[in-house]
């Protein structure tokens, strides 16, 4: 009988650990989904950049407020989960408080400070939580985030003041155990919670000290599965995804290799215009230009897609954003991730393979008029504080729009005829040129 | 008198090299307002006695407008294009007024076979200035000034300072506005908007940008690209601020101190 909560400790942790891990898989996969690129080179500087940027928080203090509040938040987060090492020794073995009579004083002073850290964590929680539904920031309570993203960030925010309450909880109720039980401590803030449960009895305060534990884990395991489904999942890819993030200048745009080796062709004036093709591989995907769907993005963008925390920032930096248009480049990030979702969900079905289902992420998802509204100014890459690059998408859907389906705005059809006509966006003859060297 | 201008095709029948190609860019060739950049340039280039030789009737567009809207055809047979003509003339170092097309030739063109020292006008500016080849006068002392950061130039290759130090040298008094540098709003040209319509929204972008800029008080406002030129001028005069505030490129300021 007295094993009975290690074996549900271990069915819990066997269990929850096992689900996330299958979603990670899912993930995985979904990502991998996306078109091979290589971003193995120069890993010295992807690791500053990871250093700086995902590990030292340097783009989200560009915002003091929400970039302090996020920092004990994270701290908070990375350090207390230190705690967790122990709940597990203590849940498969049966003991309680396993590290306190191996590190003495140590222990009091680390449990006093993350009981410190967890009062900072609720306080940073609490004040998200105003900003987001009483003082209703902007950037919060755009189109696209009404329904489940605006819960989903409430719901990630209670949970975590939950998590810290039943922390503090614990180490009341057992601060305030009479003489003779006494476990660790003192610890200062629980100190203060601990004269609530004056007055009750050792069993009482047990069970309690018992369900804040249970609920404490169980709200870890539960938290954990949570987070695949959620916009929270950055706080795993956050890293990966600044490490493999665009080293490259900004205003460089890749050069699609597809397109080189025919405009090559082209200009070759030793090329057999009359040569017949070499003779197609039948299983290779037909090739497309540019991105109608998630498949033809690559995997960083995919990536991209699953790191967004639907901060806003970008869109609230994007100038077609600002002045009323459509575009709003979280708004891609999310169309990506839902499209990448639903895929995911088509080759889940048909064991493996995946079936067209009529839709795609350009058109369905996002439409041409988004698209235009770009100025490719990269406001948007630069606020991101996870290097999330939406600009590589929008143009990736303009090429498909433009190389596949011939579809642009007018004036941008004969922009094109100029250049190719004249070497001008403008109607002016290419003799012209030099006019300006004796024009006064 | 006139300006001193040889094409790379006169000085190669010279048998010579120059130091520079100076890329002028379609705007720059074509645009009125944008072809008292370009002169303005060559004044301070003539002044500086640098010797540079253009492409003239060789040079085509970069295909910057191209690749931003999506044709990734066109782009490409542009680069290749001037490519083969810049590598024919052996040209190692270029510099443009253009920021896109700075960032179009830097970035974008080796990859497709050319390799080239490219710099952006206020950079080889400044390079001049530092090398005691050109001096400037600070004659403009008492006028208030704000610089708009281009995206290719900003943000887009990380050239914040050259700028903002020629303009110092000018005597001028620089206030910056709240979007700045890194965090600089787009005027709203880029991505081949210049071009186009806007799409449908509740504001122009230049005119988000110039009430800005004007929001200031400056007597000019400056900046270092062609199509930010055009759409800040515009702004200015739909507000109706003309006679207030001018709107130069860095070039131009640098000409008006020297007296050029």
């Amino acid at each position: 009988m007295e094993y009975i909560p290690q074996i549900l400790f271990l069915i819990l942790i066997v269990i929850g650990f096992g689900l996330f891990g299958k979603s990670v898989m899912r993930i995985r996969r979904n990502i991998l989904l996306g078109k091979d690129l290589d971003r193995s080179d120069n890993s010295s500087l992807r690791w500053k950049t990871m250093a700086k940027v995902a590990m030292g928080q340097s783009k989200m203090v560009v915002r003091p407020v929400a970039g302090t509040l996020h920092l004990i938040v994270y701290i908070g987060f990375v350090l207390i989960n230190i705690e967790v090492l122990e709940i597990m020794i203590d849940g498969l073995f049966g003991t309680h408080r396993v590290f306190a009579p191996l590190l003495g004083g140590l222990y009091t002073a680390a449990i006093n400070f993350f009981e410190f850290l967890g009062v900072l964590v609720i306080i940073a929680c609490a004040a998200f939580l105003y900003r987001r539904n009483v003082m209703k920031i902007g950037r919060f309570h755009s189109t696209e985030m009404k329904g489940w993203p605006f819960k989903d960030a409430n719901y990630i925010l209670i949970i975590e003041i939950v998590l810290m309450s039943a922390l503090l909880t614990m180490n009341a109720a057992e601060g305030a155990y009479p003489v003779g039980h006494e476990v660790g401590g003192p610890f200062f803030i629980s100190g203060l919670i601990a004269p609530i449960f004056a007055g009750l009895s050792y069993e009482t305060l047990h069970l309690i000290e018992r369900v804040c534990w249970w609920a404490h884990i169980i709200g870890i395991i539960f938290f954990l599965n949570y987070l695949p489904f959620s916009k929270h999942f950055h706080i795993m890819l956050a890293f990966p995804n600044v490490f493999y993030s665009k080293l490259t200048p900004k205003g460089q745009f890749d050069n699609l290799a597809s397109v080189k080796k025919e405009v090559e062709l082209m200009m070759d004036p030793n090329a057999d215009p009359y040569a017949a093709p070499p003779e197609a591989d039948p299983n290779a995907a037909p090739q497309r230009f540019g991105a109608k769907d998630v498949q033809d993005l690559n995997w960083v963008q995919l990536m991209n897609a699953y790191s967004c925390t639907e901060c806003g920032r970008c869109t609230s930096n994007c100038p077609a954003n600002i002045t009323g248009k459509k575009l709003s480049p979280r708004k891609i990030m999310m169309d990506v991730r839902d499209r990448l979702e639903d895929v995911g969900a088509i080759i889940d079905i048909n064991k493996g393979t995946f079936v067209d289902d009529g839709k795609s992420l350009l058109h369905d998802h996002i439409t041409p008029e988004e698209l235009w509204a770009c100025t490719s100014c990269n406001a948007c890459t630069e606020a991101c504080p996870v290097n999330i690059d939406p600009l590589s998408i929008i143009i990736d859907l303009r090429r498909y729009l433009v190389m596949e389906e011939s579809s642009m705005p007018t004036e941008l059809a004969t922009v094109m005829s100029n250049i190719e006509n004249n070497g001008a966006p403008w109607q002016f003859a290419q003799a012209d040129r030099a006019n300006w060297v004796t024009e006064d | 008198m006139g300006l001193q201008v040889k094409t790379m095709a006169e000085w190669m029948a010279e048998g010579k090299e120059p130091e520079v190609l100076f890329w002028v860019g379609s705007a720059g060739a074509f645009d009125d307002r944008a072809k008292k950049i370009t002169r303005a340039f060559v004044k301070i280039l003539n002044q500086a006695g640098v010797q540079f030789g253009i492409l003239g009737t060789e040079e085509s567009a970069s295909g910057d407008v191209a690749k931003r809207a999506g044709n990734e055809f066109l782009f490409m047979m542009q680069a290749m294009t001037n490519i083969q003509v810049m590598n024919a003339y052996n040209v190692k170092r270029i510099v443009t007024t253009c920021p896109h097309d700075f960032n179009t030739l830097k970035n974008e063109y080796k990859e497709l076979g050319g390799e080239y020292e490219v710099m952006h006008h206020t950079e080889f500016i400044k390079k001049l200035i530092d090398a005691n080849k050109l001096k400037v006068s600070s004659s403009m002392v008492g006028k208030k000034i704000t610089f708009h950061d281009p995206c290719y130039l900003g943000r887009g290759n990380e050239i914040f300072d050259a700028p903002r130090e020629l303009l110092k040298l000018t005597g001028v008094e620089l206030i910056e506005m709240k979007r700045s540098k890194r965090n600089s709003l787009c005027c709203g040209a880029g991505g081949a908007q210049m071009f186009k319509e806007a799409e449908p929204g509740n504001k122009e972008i230049n005119m988000e940008r110039t009430e800005e800029a004007l929001g200031l008080k400056p007597d000019i406002i400056v900046t270092g690209c062609p199509f930010c030129n055009t759409m800040i001028t515009d702004g200015v005069k739909y507000s109706d601020k003309q006679d207030e505030t001018q709107v130069l490129d860095v070039a131009e300021m640098i000409a008006q101190a020297n007296g050029l």
